[in-house]
């Protein structure tokens, strides 16, 4: 047993001093008939650090690694490089093996990073403040609803057909249990997203208005007129970004008025991960930060006049205000945010702006030689580093026959969207600066096979 | 001394030994670090990329301009912006960002150092016990990591073709099937994010099933003793809360209980063990009364560390238990997560469970059962609670520890933990007061009160005096039922030389609280910082980095900007 320390003398010692003649006596609470008299039924015995590891080996290699094969998945997870030394500083035993930061004498490490992470955060999404981090993007953007139904006292929000159909699922999710209501639609291959809709719909009893940017498809919408339109009727705007490097090259949501920013930020330094731990981004205003679900690190000064960091604005929180909490979230997603300041820091503005320069550059390209391809069109306008395809066949055999030929070259919408014939031929494709030349090739020759 | 852009610089110590001031600000290996923001990386990066020159690809395009060169990419040369344009031309349609971010950048030896002296004032369990009552700060193996790092996990991303993550689909349906093993529940579902992720799956799950039959309740019973996050979840699922009381021997009071039980009641939300680190006897009378009312329980999994392998919750009528793989299962707690909290539930609340899970097929083969095969496969459930599939990093990392310890090693966790737990409350119940020590052995924790502190000296004054030992302050204050509680929980991974060491410690400490030794007050003094205001964190918020006018550079705290 590696990781027990206790020998079998120290056991008995200390049962002595418990002044208990067996463990078994320590577990006497526990109803006899419920308690288990021999190891769990099953489950093998314990095992050395090589047969686990080599387990876990022959079970990770029945997976296709994304870095192994031409790969263009995007939609709400990025595929980027993370520079080695990211991993390195989070995996700093203090870092990795601390706890949330409730004693801030021996947690500035944690919060000081809290804090430059809530500064970047804020400033990439063009908010005054962010939070340290939520689970991920789609229960940040449910925060972000229940935030705006507090400030605006109404609960109806208004849902962009071109948000991540996950996160639109969860937020119907919830919505059923608590009563809120949603108008959600579905998005049509077409190359604007539903601007037109949203506008007819806003009126004195919307809370907010919700739309992603870059959407699901990849197109990209000024929001101005929405958040104009929605702050005209007293209600707010809420965007959603699932891939924080397009702001590099875009501008972003806050600076075109949306009132609450959310998003994932896996791109930035976590991995693919096979969908999680993820981060979720969240910023707003200052003046709603009372509002805000979640944890935050503000400035303050100790004993001695030295500045320091502590989590603050706490009564917020459930483990101080409980049933009148504004969110039940107590874990958040510190070591993901370590992992996105950690490389948000190495690239800086000009590095940041770089990797979206060459993850656009890369999209253009790859968009330009697959719309060659007899049959293929391109559904958006603009985009980012992700566009959708109308294919002349079903996209989702496509992807499987392109599988065939070892290339991941997309997600059809058939997947995202079941059973919804009007999209059964979309594929959204994804390209950051990780796909090279070959890569490309490989995508170019693949679909124009299967789609023949 | 560099001065940086906005003038901030080291403030020097001077606290009550009077140390000389140190030109830098620093002393030995106690380093001030400034924000990133005070540092000098308005243009600097610390990432080099790739050139990237259109249409050199070595396929050739049907499409006008720019015919396919032969060749690969080519080497990596200096650094160039990537701003050629490419034959599709920019597509960003007049969105283009002009106003700068405000992102400072810093080369690979600075981010590197930046960091690591930050990692050096964290406390953490590598440096030593960490005795969080409630949190089970145990040792997070490293081995995990390892496996967690290798590519066929990590470098997977969830909406791969379902034929290309068979392994990872294997992981998640693997590590399913033992904590079901290990709770005698019916089923689980992964995806929650954390524990309180994890009881609002719960709830909904309890929601789900009453709407099925058509059984409109609207309250939640939650003990006093109950963690946050039960209260706040149940009322994130639209139900009203009320508190149950305690007894005297730190126990949910039965008949408190079952006589507010009632046709409205849609289910309990018990912690067991609970947070008094006792473990409720009377659990299985609790759930059939419960059930017989019609209603759910909850369990808070909380501290299921105490009693893996031990006792099933399934075999104690519990309907919905989430599993804290951050606590019990030892992947690392990173500062606040990412944690991850799946949820085993009985036979009656399954067929609402959320999607996606992995199902195993009959023929073998793993299947993600997601939105596309819910009406076949999963009609009944409540729907999503986050994109993608869950956890996943924190999954891998669980499986490989359950793996490690097998059936007999998670049972010594348990008898580890509790007996750990117990050789602290005896060893200390003559200095602390123990509130519950009469009621008989405690389980994963130890609570202790500040009854017996001289006046002026608060559980907050010892809990700064254990920093100053060298270790982590218990949870304080946590269950309310307790006057100024001190929660303790070793876990089963300190050795007993360990133990003795914090048991002198804490001894020490009480000692000073009852005789209310002044000193105590002014704890912590071998921190890296003294105590913090806290109140005027709340009062003037500072929650983000502003450059200061120029004339306010000068150490110490700059006058706030704005404020809630």
């Amino acid at each position: 047993m590696r990781y027990l320390p206790l020998s079998d003398a120290d056991r008995s010692a200390m049962l002595q001093v418990v002044g208990a003649g067996s463990i078994d006596e320590l577990f006497k609470d526990v109803p006899a008939e419920a308690r288990l008299t021999g190891p769990i039924h099953g489950l093998p015995m314990h095992a050395s650090e090589m047969a686990v590891e080599r387990h876990m080996i022959a079970l990770s290699r029945k997976n296709m690694a994304a870095g192994d094969v031409p790969f263009f998945l995007g939609c709400g997870a990025y595929k980027h490089h993370i520079p080695a030394s990211v991993d390195h500083i989070i995996q700093r035993g203090e870092f990795l093996t601390s706890y949330t930061p409730y004693q801030p004498e021996i947690a500035q490490g944690t919060l000081q990073m809290m804090f430059e992470f809530q500064t970047q955060v804020a400033r990439l999404l063009g908010c005054e403040v962010a939070n340290a981090s939520m689970y991920d993007g789609s229960t940040a953007m449910w925060e972000a609803i229940l935030m705006g139904h507090r400030i605006t006292r109404r609960n109806k929000t208004i849902v962009s057909s071109g948000v991540h159909p996950h996160y639109v699922n969860v937020a119907t999710t919830m919505a059923k249990f608590t009563g809120d209501a949603l108008d959600t639609s579905l998005p049509e291959l077409d190359a604007t997203s539903d601007v037109e809709r949203l506008l007819g719909k806003i009126d004195g009893e919307t809370s907010a208005v919700v739309v992603q940017y870059p959407d699901i498809l990849g197109r990209i919408t000024d929001l101005t007129p929405i958040a104009e339109a929605a702050h005209a009727a007293g209600a707010l705007l809420i965007a959603v970004i699932t891939e924080p490097v397009a702001l590099g090259l875009i501008k972003s949501p806050g600076e075109m008025g949306a009132d609450i920013v959310v998003g994932e930020g896996q791109s930035i330094g976590v991995g693919l991960q096979f969908g999680g731990p993820y981060v979720g981004l969240f910023a707003c205003r200052e003046k709603h930060v009372r509002q805000m679900p979640g944890r935050l690190a503000g400035e303050t000064v100790d004993a001695e006049g030295k500045r320091g960091f502590v989590l603050t604005l706490s009564t917020r929180e459930q483990h101080i205000r409980r049933e009148k909490a504004t969110s039940n979230i107590c874990t958040s997603s510190v070591l993901c945010a370590l992992a996105f300041t950690a490389h948000l820091t190495l690239l800086g503005e000009k590095g940041l702006r770089q990797l979206a320069q060459l993850n656009h550059a890369r999209a253009c390209e790859v968009a330009a030689r697959l719309v060659a391809i007899p049959g293929v069109e391109l559904v958006n306008d603009g985009f980012f580093n992700e566009f959708t395809l109308r294919l002349p066949v079903e996209a989702r055999p496509a992807v499987h026959a392109m599988v065939e030929r070892g290339v991941i070259g997309g997600i059809s919408l058939g997947r995202l969207y079941p059973g919804i014939d009007a999209l059964q031929n979309g594929l959204v494709v994804a390209v950051t600066e990780t796909a090279t030349d070959a890569d490309i090739d490989a995508l170019e020759a693949a679909l124009k096979e299967v789609v023949r | 001394m560099t001065v940086n852009p906005s003038g901030w610089r080291p403030s020097t110590p001077a606290n009550a030994e009077g140390e000389a001031q140190t030109v830098t600000g620093n002393r030995a290996l106690m380093l001030e670090e400034p924000l990133i923001f005070e540092m000098d990386g308005a243009d600097t990066t610390g990432v080099d990329f790739d050139e990237f020159l259109p249409g050199t690809g070595s396929g050739t395009s049907e499409a006008g301009g720019g015919a396919g060169v032969t060749g690969s990419s080519p080497p990596p040369s200096a650094l160039r912006a990537a701003t050629s344009p490419s034959r599709g031309g920019s597509r960003i349609g007049g969105l283009e960002r002009t106003a700068p971010i405000g992102l400072p950048g810093l080369s690979e030896p600075e981010t590197v150092r930046h960091y690591t002296r930050l990692s050096r004032q964290n406390y953490a369990i590598d440096l030593g016990l960490f005795p969080l009552g409630s949190c089970t700060m145990k040792h997070n193996p490293r081995l995990n990591e390892k496996v967690a790092r290798l590519p066929g996990f990590a470098d997977v991303h969830p909406l791969q073709p379902q034929e290309t993550v068979q392994g990872a689909l294997q992981v998640i349906n693997e590590l399913a099937f033992w904590l079901l093993d290990l709770t005698g529940m019916h089923g689980v579902a992964m995806s929650p994010k954390a524990g309180a992720h994890g009881e609002l799956c719960g709830l909904l799950c309890i929601r789900a099933a009453l709407e099925a039959r058509g059984d409109k309740r609207e309250v939640v019973l939650v003990p006093e003793s109950a963690h946050g996050t039960n209260p706040a979840t149940a009322a994130f699922a639209g139900y009203r809360v009320e508190n149950i009381p305690a007894n005297a021997a730190g126990r949910v009071d039965l008949d408190a209980l079952t006589s507010r039980l009632g046709p409205d009641v849609a289910a309990v939300m018990i912690t067991n063990p609970n947070t008094c680190g006792l473990f409720e006897p009377d659990m299985k009378r609790i759930s059939d009364a419960v059930h017989a009312a019609g209603a759910f329980v909850y369990c808070d999994g909380a501290n299921f560390n105490a009693i893996v392998g031990k006792v099933r919750p399934g075999d104690l009528g519990i309907d919905a238990m989430h599993i804290n793989l951050h606590k019990t299962f030892s992947t690392p707690h990173g500062g606040g997560g990412p944690g991850s909290g799946p949820v085993v539930v009985s036979e009656a609340l399954a067929p609402y469970g959320p999607l996606p899970f992995a199902a195993k097929m009959p023929d073998g083969s793993f299947k993600i059962v997601e939105e596309e095969s819910a009406a076949e496969m999963h009609p009944e459930t409540f729907g999503r609670m986050t994109a993608f599939h869950g956890q996943m990093g924190m999954f891998t990392r669980a499986l490989t520890y359950i793996l490690s310890h097998g059936a007999d090693g998670l049972q010594q966790v348990a008898e580890d933990a509790v007996l750990n737990a117990n050789y602290i409350l005896r060893s200390l119940e003559d200095v602390l007061d123990a509130p519950f020590a009469g009621s008989g052995p405690c389980m994963h924790e130890a609570i202790f009160s500040d009854k017996g502190f001289a006046d002026g000296v608060s559980t907050l004054d010892l809990a700064k005096a254990m920093i100053d030992e060298g270790f982590h302050p218990m949870t304080m204050y946590f269950p309310l039922v307790v006057h100024g509680a001190m929660l303790i929980e070793p876990t089963e991974t300190e050795s007993k030389a360990g133990l003795d060491q914090f048991i002198a410690a804490l001894r020490s400490i009480a000692e000073r609280a009852r005789a209310g030794d002044p000193a105590m007050k002014a704890a912590p003094v071998h921190a890296p910082r003294r105590r913090l205001d806290e109140t005027l964190a709340a009062r003037k918020p500072v929650l983000s980095f502003r450059q200061p006018a120029p004339d306010a550079a000068s150490a110490g705290l700059k006058e706030p900007v704005g404020g809630g």
